[in-house]
């Protein structure tokens, strides 16, 4: 037998490590996108149309990961995209994060009608398809970033309620509570000051995991052209035009589709590993 | 006794989510900006013509009034007229559903076969490379939505070695004999096993891609569970009697730790269910959620509707069915 502990645990490191260094270079690229992409990214130039990347055959030099059929260089147009995605991931996930777990606290601490109010509304939730919901949300809302992030928060809620919820209720029958009752603190004060801090560490894991399928969901969006303007350059609109030329050019949907694929990993995991690492159970 | 109580309790809860999600619909729609009659009459329509389509549709009255109308019309199967093509919604939708539940069902049956696979040969092989391997591969799958699966199968199977249908339900030069719209059901029962073939290659790709998260997620569970009896007696007696560690999975271990991995494949069908909405887009699948985003572009809002209640409608019989299931399978609960 493996020493099992041992090389989860190591595993565990590896993962957390590079998961934050990919987020890291993420943000790097979101926040100096003027300032390190080679080119323009709107700039057209019909020219330097689907020219593949640097390595290949019929580059030309500077363009390092080619250009799509407009011209446009792919590889600035994949930083200025991880503006979008960053933004939505931080605002979104962090609202949804609110929203959600502040219900799920209610619910799992005071029980009763505020329960099954909410309860309820979750069943509902449930019975929408998130991507239909969002979808059709956009429809109702406009297209637009404040539409986009709106619609997140409106459908995944139910995530962070179900699981606050639920660990919420395990906590309350903990005998903490209890003294926290006998000392005479208020119900508000032990929800907040001994339940809460709990309760915490699942939350944080679940932030991580949203702000990656926020960015998802922003992506799809983009996808079916129901995101933000078409001139802004997001991952989701450059792999709907990849889609569309895969035969012709396929570097216009592989860079985009590897830089969601590891953004979306690297925040999944980075919860994860996050979770294991101060998880006091499994430390 | 028991077992009914919770079944007549549980349609009671299936009745009330339906109805709040008939009302979440109605409001959604609603709110829409801009006037939907507007968006009815062809340019040109007068403030006359505009009275009388709003009195047609109800819309002069007060909004509750308006819910009364749309709620009984929605009950007795009216969804209205589609914008978009001049066709009753139902017909429409009804057209479409049995290739989302046929992509469904298919993707539900990979999932499975995958997941389990797995789950046995990490059981087999636990504490060696190939168990290693396996949650690497679980970790990466349950990290990774279907979207991202289907693009990349389209890569991998349709660009770099092209071997499976890239877009489409059907290839157009087929003469279809049906009579359904259930393609792949009938050419089974006619055994037209070409048609078969062709519909089988085309749903390859976006089956996979909605099936691998939830294979992840089924290998996870199962094999936590398969690890936790193969430890426990009656395991260590068939061992005992000779049997083979295989034979002591698949015929000890596994029929006790399938009933929780059956809830959780109950819960996750509506899941991939939800999937097939982006995934027929991205490989242009004659589904309902192909559909769907037509009707979203379109602004077709009658059509979405219609769309969004038959989804709740298919996932709350689902988790329904699930619940009984487990219910009747639960010796717990059937005896008490």
């Amino acid at each position: 037998m493996l020493d099992g502990r041992g090389s989860i645990r190591r595993r565990a490191g590896a993962r957390l490590w590079l998961s934050a260094l990919w987020l890291a270079l993420f943000v790097l690229a979101a926040l100096l996108a003027p300032w390190i992409s080679p080119h323009d990214p709107l700039a057209q130039d019909l020219m330097l149309g689907r020219l593949p990347p640097a390595w290949m055959a019929g580059a030309e030099p500077g363009y390092w990961l080619g250009t799509d059929s407009l011209g446009r260089d792919v590889l600035s147009r994949i930083i200025h995209g991880a503006r979008i995605a960053l933004i939505v991931a931080l605002i979104a996930g962090t609202a949804t994060c609110l929203l959600g777990s502040t219900l799920g606290l209610v619910a799992g601490f005071y029980r009763g009608w505020a329960d099954r109010l909410i309860s309820r509304l979750v069943d509902i939730w449930m019975a929408f398809p998130p991507v239909l919901f969002a979808i059709l949300l956009i429809a109702v809302l406009g297209t637009g970033l404040t539409s986009v992030i709106l619609a997140i928060v409106i459908i995944d809620w139910t995530r962070f309620c179900r699981v606050v919820r639920a660990e919420t209720l395990n906590q309350s029958k903990m005998d903490y509570v209890h003294s926290a009752k006998v000392a005479g603190f208020t119900r508000l004060r032990t929800l907040v000051a001994e339940i809460l801090p709990n309760v915490l560490p699942t939350i944080i894991a679940l932030l991580t995991l949203e702000m990656g399928i926020a960015v998802i969901v922003e992506a799809i969006l983009s996808f079916v052209n129901l995101s933000i303007s078409t001139d802004q350059p997001t991952w989701g609109g450059m792999i709907a035009e990849g889609r569309t030329s895969i035969h012709q050019a396929w570097w216009v949907l592989v860079f985009p589709l590897i830089a969601l694929f590891f953004t979306v990993l690297a925040f999944a995991q980075f919860g994860d590993g996050l979770r294991e690492r101060f998880d006091p159970v499994l430390r | 006794m028991m077992l009914l109580r919770q079944t007549v309790s549980r349609l009671i809860t299936t009745l009330i989510t339906l109805f709040g999600v008939a009302v979440i619909v109605f409001v959604v729609i609603r709110v829409v900006p801009g006037n939907p009659i507007a968006m009815m009459l062809p340019p040109g329509a007068t403030e006359a013509d505009i009275e009388r389509l709003k009195t047609l549709y109800g819309l002069d009255k007060s909004i509750f009034e308006q819910f009364v109308i749309w709620f009984g019309n929605v009950l007795h199967g009216d969804f209205g007229t589609s914008i978009s093509t001049r066709q009753p919604v139902l017909s429409l939708v009804l057209d479409r559903l049995p290739a989302t539940l046929e992509l469904s069902i298919i993707a539900l049956v990979m999932a499975v076969a995958i997941g389990v696979t797995l789950a046995i040969l990490g059981t087999r092989f636990r504490g060696r490379k190939t168990e290693a391997g396996i949650d690497v591969a679980n970790g990466v799958g349950l990290s990774v939505p279907d979207f991202l699966w289907g693009l990349a199968l389209i890569l991998l199977f349709g660009v770099l070695w092209p071997v499976f249908q890239i877009s489409g339900r059907v290839s157009p030069r087929l003469e279809l004999p049906f009579t359904s719209q259930f393609y792949l059901f009938e050419s089974v029962l006619r055994l037209r096993f070409d048609i078969l073939a062709d519909l089988l290659s085309h749903m390859f790709m976006p089956a996979l891609a909605l099936a691998l998260p939830l294979a992840a997620i089924i290998s996870q569970l199962l094999k936590q569970s398969l690890k936790e009896t193969v430890n426990l007696d009656y395991s260590v007696l068939a061992r005992t009697k000779g049997y083979s560690e295989t034979k002591v999975i698949l015929s000890e271990a596994l029929p006790n730790s399938i009933l929780p991995t059956l809830t959780l494949v109950g819960v996750q069908f509506t899941f991939l269910i939800g999937g097939t909405v982006i995934i027929e887009r991205l490989l242009s699948y004659e589904g309902l959620g192909n559909m769907a985003i037509d009707a979203v572009i379109n602004r077709d809002l009658p059509l979405i509707q219609g769309i969004v209640i038959l989804f709740a409608i298919l996932f709350t019989f689902v988790n329904l069915a699930v619940d009984m299931t487990y219910a009747f399978l639960n010796p717990k609960l059937r005896h008490a």
